[in-house]
């Protein structure tokens, strides 16, 4: 499906200046994504999912610092102007954010809203731009885009609404969609036409799509591979399916755990103990530690490099417990006594 | 949504229409301005006065200046008005005071208005040392009565019309800025301007595309009800002797020299109703917008 890198993020890092000082939100993160490709960002709140993708755009609030590489068609994102960071936001990188009901402006009529930003990047006259957005407002399935353009944000449902938010993403026919959260806020029908939507999107246009979202259901339909994100790092990388059919982190276990869809197969959803660490309380080590069921003690001094496991997967854990060379369990028996569900329904253990 | 919250539990009898569950006062502040009395007055009263400030020479009998009556006639049947104590005919007078006071009082607010507003807007939005310089400016001159400000401006540049003028725009633009700025603070986290940076847009065209939208109503609104203000401080600073300069006929260089007058009430009567009856209906118009256009703050206002 890919032919080639556009993106490549390297040791990207992020420090917010918060109330009570500077804090390190995202931590040496790197990932990549091919073209036409679906990479999932997956995590719970505050794990910094979002900053990551802000952080590429250099939207980030004032106060804040990014370090290493983001490298866009040989370009590296972080040491471009401000002019010229301004030329690829929209253009080359658009982003679709989670709530369609506050995105859009609920002053503007669709038609301002759906041009202003294509007739600055593409230099197109007014008729252009509008004929433009109605081909892009057919293309997410919007019924009567004429009639759409004159409407303002409240007379749409919220699925369309989100359907219009990815047009405008659409109109300069950008390289790379960061979609955040791009289907939380809407029902659970309208989000598989959403995903739908993307995908096709992806395979007619050869666009590709970066969405971040806590949901790990959302991600095993779509997305080609997964980052599992935890306290500003990656813990786990690798092809969709291999991740969420055997998962090795114990985070990322645990989110499969959690998910309602694994009652189906007869195991009780299981929720992570404990609330993900804020900012300003990071823990020593694995910062998943002090919720980790497999924490021992080394798991609190030292960080667990990403390293590789193997068939282009990365794990960022020391114990490695899940690993399947030790599923029988040798001595500690907790370790492994809870079956991973899978919402891919391959075969199951 | 909200209405349907807003609908009583009981679903026995037919829902009742939206009409019935609004009470009196919310009524009266969705109506169209026709069918509010003291807007529609406000509104008649404005337009006389632009027809009279328009088609004075037709209208007044006399030149604002013209000498040739006996000093203080009462009202009569030639001088409806009465003649001041230089002999002119007050009612031409009052006419043509029309075209001075109107005309001025509308740059005053036009130009307060853009000043005020691109301050403040620029100060929410911008934020930090800009923020702090503008807005510390403006509490400056919030700092002092108006009034006596605009004295101080208007003594300290010369007693003219042009100075007054000055003046009056020196100590309005902050209410501007102020009104300005909170709206933009609100809207300026809002995702819709996220979403506008993410597309690309520079700061000047956000505050200009997104959030001009959200500041026109509020500070129109303002605008509209410091017209009345504008045009009493304008005739206070004349009335003190500090705006327009004789034989100009300004509203309250007349009002003044009615005061010198006393005995001869017609002198400062009628250009003082003058004054009253343009700022009150001003100032009818501008509450009637604001509960067009804002119908929160009226519920707020508990009216």
């Amino acid at each position: 499906m890919s032919t080639g890198t556009l993106l490549e993020v390297e040791d990207l890092s992020v420090r917010l200046r918060t109330a009570r000082g500077i804090r390190l939100a995202v931590d040496h993160v790197s990932f990549s994504i091919g073209q036409g490709e679906i990479l999932g960002i997956a995590g719970e709140s505050g794990s910094g999912k979002t900053i990551t993708a802000l952080s590429l755009l250099g939207l980030l609030p004032g106060g804040s610092r990014t370090t290493g590489r983001v490298v866009l068609d040989g370009r590296d994102l972080l040491t471009l102007h401000r002019r010229e960071l301004r030329s690829v936001r929209g253009r080359q990188v658009s982003m679709v954010l989670q709530d369609p009901m506050t995105s859009l402006h609920p002053l503007l009529r669709i038609e301002v809203q759906m041009t202003e930003h294509v007739r600055t990047h593409l230099a197109m006259s007014k008729d252009q731009a509008r004929e433009r957005a109605l081909e892009m407002l057919a293309a997410v399935r919007i019924p009567d885009p004429e009639q759409a353009l004159a409407s303002h944000p409240h007379q749409f449902s919220g699925g369309m609404r989100q359907r219009i938010a990815i047009a405008m993403a659409l109109a300069c026919e950008p390289r790379l969609i960061i979609a955040d959260e791009p289907t939380t806020a809407l029902d659970v029908t309208v989000q598989a036409g959403i995903l739908s939507l993307l995908d096709q999107l992806r395979r007619e246009r050869g666009v590709s799509v970066m969405i971040i979202t806590h949901d790990l259901g959302v991600l095993s339909s779509i997305s080609d591979r997964l980052c599992v994100m935890y306290g500003g790092r990656i813990v786990e990388h690798g092809v969709t399916r291999e991740v969420l059919g055997s998962p090795r982190h114990p985070y990322t276990n645990g989110l499969m755990q959690a998910l309602p869809g694994a009652s189906g197969t007869g195991v009780p959803m299981r929720p992570i103990g404990g609330s993900p660490p804020s900012l300003d309380d990071m823990p020593s080590g694995c910062s998943f530690h002090p919720r980790c069921d497999y924490a021992q003690v080394s798991c609190s001094s030292k960080v667990p490099p990403l390293r590789p496991i193997g068939g282009g997967r990365l794990l960022a854990c020391d114990p490695d417990p899940l690993a399947p060379d030790r599923s029988e369990p040798s001595s500690s028996g907790a370790a492994t006594s809870v079956p991973v569900p899978d919402p891919l329904a391959e075969q199951v253990p | 949504m909200t209405v349907a919250d807003s609908l009583p539990l009981d679903s026995d009898a037919a829902p009742p229409g939206v009409e019935e569950q609004l009470d009196r006062s919310d009524r009266a502040a969705l109506r169209p301005p026709w069918r509010q009395p003291l807007a529609l007055t406000g509104g008649l009263v404005i337009l006389a006065w632009i027809v009279i400030a328009i088609f004075a020479p037709l209208l007044a009998p006399d030149p604002p200046n013209s000498q040739f009556a006996a000093p203080l006639l009462a009202p009569t049947h030639q001088f409806v008005f009465g003649t001041d104590q230089l002999g002119r005919d007050i009612f031409s007078r009052v006419l043509y005071g029309a075209r001075l006071s109107l005309p001025l009082a509308a740059l005053l607010v036009a130009v307060s208005l853009a000043i005020g507003s691109l301050l403040g807007a620029m100060a929410g939005f911008f934020g930090g040392i800009v923020d702090s310089v503008i807005m510390r400016i403006a509490d400056l001159v919030f700092a002092f009565p108006g009034i006596i400000l605009a004295l101080a401006v208007a003594a300290a540049l010369g007693p003219q019309l042009r100075n007054a003028v000055l003046a009056v725009i020196v100590v309005s633009w902050p209410s501007y800025a102020r009104l300005a700025r909170s709206l933009v603070l609100g809207a300026r986290t809002s995702e819709y301007v996220t979403s506008a940076r993410l597309f690309g847009s520079s700061g000047w065209r956000v505050l200009r595309v997104e959030l001009g939208p959200n500041v026109a109503g509020p500070l129109l609104v303002l605008a509209t009800l410091d017209v009345g203000n504008a045009v009493l401080l304008l005739s206070g600073l004349s009335f003190l002797g500090l705006g327009a300069q004789p034989p100009t006929a300004e509203w309250g260089a007349m009002v003044s020299a009615g005061a010198q007058n006393f005995n001869s009430w017609w002198v400062g009567l009628f250009p003082g109703l003058a004054i009253l009856t343009v700022v009150l209906a001003f100032n009818f118009i501008g509450d009637a917008l604001r509960d067009i256009l804002d119908p929160r703050t009226a519920r707020m206002l508990g009216k």
